[in-house]
């Protein structure tokens, strides 16, 4: 069952004198939406996406699942990365199994479970293999298998894709979603392709930078799967550029603004 | 760790073929084996055809073999043996003990290295020998002293490979590992201590070789058993035949161990080729 996430007016800084990193984050995510964070490099999205995953605390508000506050990683809500870092003394079986050990399960059950899913993402003859003889996205579907394991509410992917061949990328990019659909998990990805962002992602929030903040969101509705020759698709990659540009003409011009109170407003928000 | 998930695939090579490439890879090691054997038979050749040096003829090749093949089928051989690897392996095994422990918690905490690296690094520097007067001491029994000696060999290159292991983690694993909901037992039997077997192997490989290189001279404290008291034995009583023949033994041995070191650094090696 997916579950509904609130970022409860979040700001951080790395350190207490140092700049703000994150400012004002406020956004709620419903059970089962995928939602894709898009912006600059250094924006803060990835270290949004760690406080959701409880891997950094923020240093003002909160980020709550199903009205749990997250102080803490749990199974509950996994975090895929941009590396894989899969454990290289491990076979591919033992590797998507780990989460189930640490969580108590027998070797037995969890082999079994774990079986099922790999299956699903195609690498059930490889499940013996050590993975350190799998191509980039054999590993990366192995650490897909492994963050579905514990069936997680929330699934949290911080640029998995970013490393692969196109076709690869192409292929994670149209299954992630539906495994998520078909579990009713809540996903968020966070990436720098505005088509990777549309073709997975039900809603696109879009941050500015220095300090982080989400200062518009674009609800993508088309049907699955999304290909990015479709009109409808090239319209809502042509609206997100323009919100793009116009998130950075707004940091141009907040960037000149010599007036302190002006940066402490709350972030625009538009909505469609 | 399971052995099907680092095994490679065995090769489909039928079994004549696979003899031949081990008897072919021996040939190189026999030929350095041949020439210290060479060596050593001309140096006997010199010594027992020096006036100076005549008395020691013994320690040439034929009068050595012939002394060892006498130790081993008299049998007092193997007590000796017997005594020398129950004092180096539980020393190793003290070591071990101590020194992986020591080396998770100062490659782990960035402090515990600060704060232990000069202390460390300045008893690490005394010879172990050194401590013999203090383990006389400070221990009721000669064996326990020989073992203390072993220890204090053995356990520095064992907490420094082992902190050297840690540092070395990918600290993708740590996080990928806490979110997935391990506990701090749980990533030390899971992650750290399997990411780390390769080094603390490494570590012990190197702890053996010095512990045997201690162990003779530590043998010569006090006890009348072991490689060490068979070697002093034999010069006060100018055996100097059998005196070469327990250098062979040790030799060998050393050779052994380091040999089954080298086989479990294998096992641990999770490096696919």
């Amino acid at each position: 069952m997916g579950a509904t996430i609130t970022l409860d007016y979040i700001t951080h800084r790395y350190r207490a004198d140092g700049p703000t990193t994150l400012e004002n984050i406020d956004n709620r995510i419903d059970a089962g939406e995928r939602v894709a964070l898009i912006g600059r490099s250094g924006c803060g999205k990835s270290t949004l996406l760690h406080m959701l995953a409880g891997l950094l605390l923020p240093s003002e508000g909160c980020v709550r699942i199903n009205s749990h506050q997250v102080t803490k990683p749990s199974a509950k809500w996994n975090m895929m990365f941009q590396k894989p870092s899969l454990y290289p003394w491990m076979s591919v079986q033992e590797n998507a199994a780990l989460g189930l050990l640490f969580a108590g399960m027998g070797k037995q059950e969890a082999a079994r479970r774990v079986g099922e899913l790999l299956d699903k993402v195609g690498l059930h003859d490889k499940k013996d293999v050590n993975v350190q003889s799998l191509s980039g996205g054999q590993q990366q579907r192995v650490a897909l298998a492994r963050s579905l394991a514990t069936d997680p509410e929330v699934l949290l992917l911080d640029e998995p894709f970013s490393a692969l061949d196109a076709f690869t990328r192409t292929a994670l990019q149209e299954e992630v979603p539906a495994l998520c659909a078909a579990r009713d998990i809540t996903m968020v990805i966070v990436t720098h392709d505005i088509d990777e962002a549309i073709t997975m992602a039900d809603r696109v929030l879009i941050m500015s930078q220095n300090p982080g903040r989400i200062v518009s969101e674009l609800r993508v509705d088309l049907p699955f799967p999304r290909r990015s020759h479709d009109p409808e698709f090239q319209t809502l990659r042509s609206e997100l550029m323009t919100r793009f540009r116009d998130t950075d003409d707004g940091l141009a011009g907040r960037k000149s603004d010599k007036d302190d109170t002006q940066k402490k407003q709350p972030a625009v928000r538009r909505v469609v | 760790m399971s052995q099907t998930s680092i095994a490679l695939q065995p090769g489909n090579t039928p079994f004549p073929a696979r003899l031949l490439g081990w008897i072919k890879s021996l040939q190189y090691p026999l030929l350095g084996i041949a020439g210290l054997l060479a060596l050593w038979w001309f140096g006997g050749w010199l010594i027992a055809n020096d006036p100076d040096t005549e008395a020691f003829a013994a320690f040439a090749p034929a009068p050595t073999f012939d002394a060892l093949v006498y130790l081993v089928s008299s049998g007092s051989l193997w007590q000796t043996i017997g005594s020398s690897l129950y004092r180096i392996l539980t020393g190793l095994i003290w070591g071990v003990g101590i020194g992986v422990p020591v080396g998770v918690l100062i490659g782990y905490f960035s402090r515990a290295m600060q704060v232990s690296n000069v202390p460390f690094q300045f008893l690490r520097m005394i010879s172990p020998l050194a401590w013999m007067p203090i383990a006389v001491l400070a221990f009721e029994t000669w064996d326990a002293a020989i073992i203390f000696l072993i220890v204090m060999a053995s356990v520095w290159p064992i907490i420094f490979s082992t902190a050297h292991g840690v540092k070395r983690i990918d600290p993708n694993w740590f996080k990928v590992a806490r979110n997935l909901g391990a506990s701090g037992p749980q990533m030390l039997k899971r992650i750290i201590m399997p990411a780390i077997m390769m080094d603390v192997m490494a570590g012990i490989r190197l702890a053996v070789g010095v512990a045997w290189v201690v162990l003779v001279p530590a043998e010569y404290l006090g006890v009348t058993s072991g490689l060490g008291y068979a070697i002093n034995d034999a010069r006060d009583t100018l055996e100097y035949d059998t005196l070469a023949a327990v250098v062979i033994v040790i030799g060998v041995i050393g050779y052994g161990l380091d040999w089954i070191c080298a086989q479990l650094l294998q096992r641990f090696n999770w490096h696919v080729e």
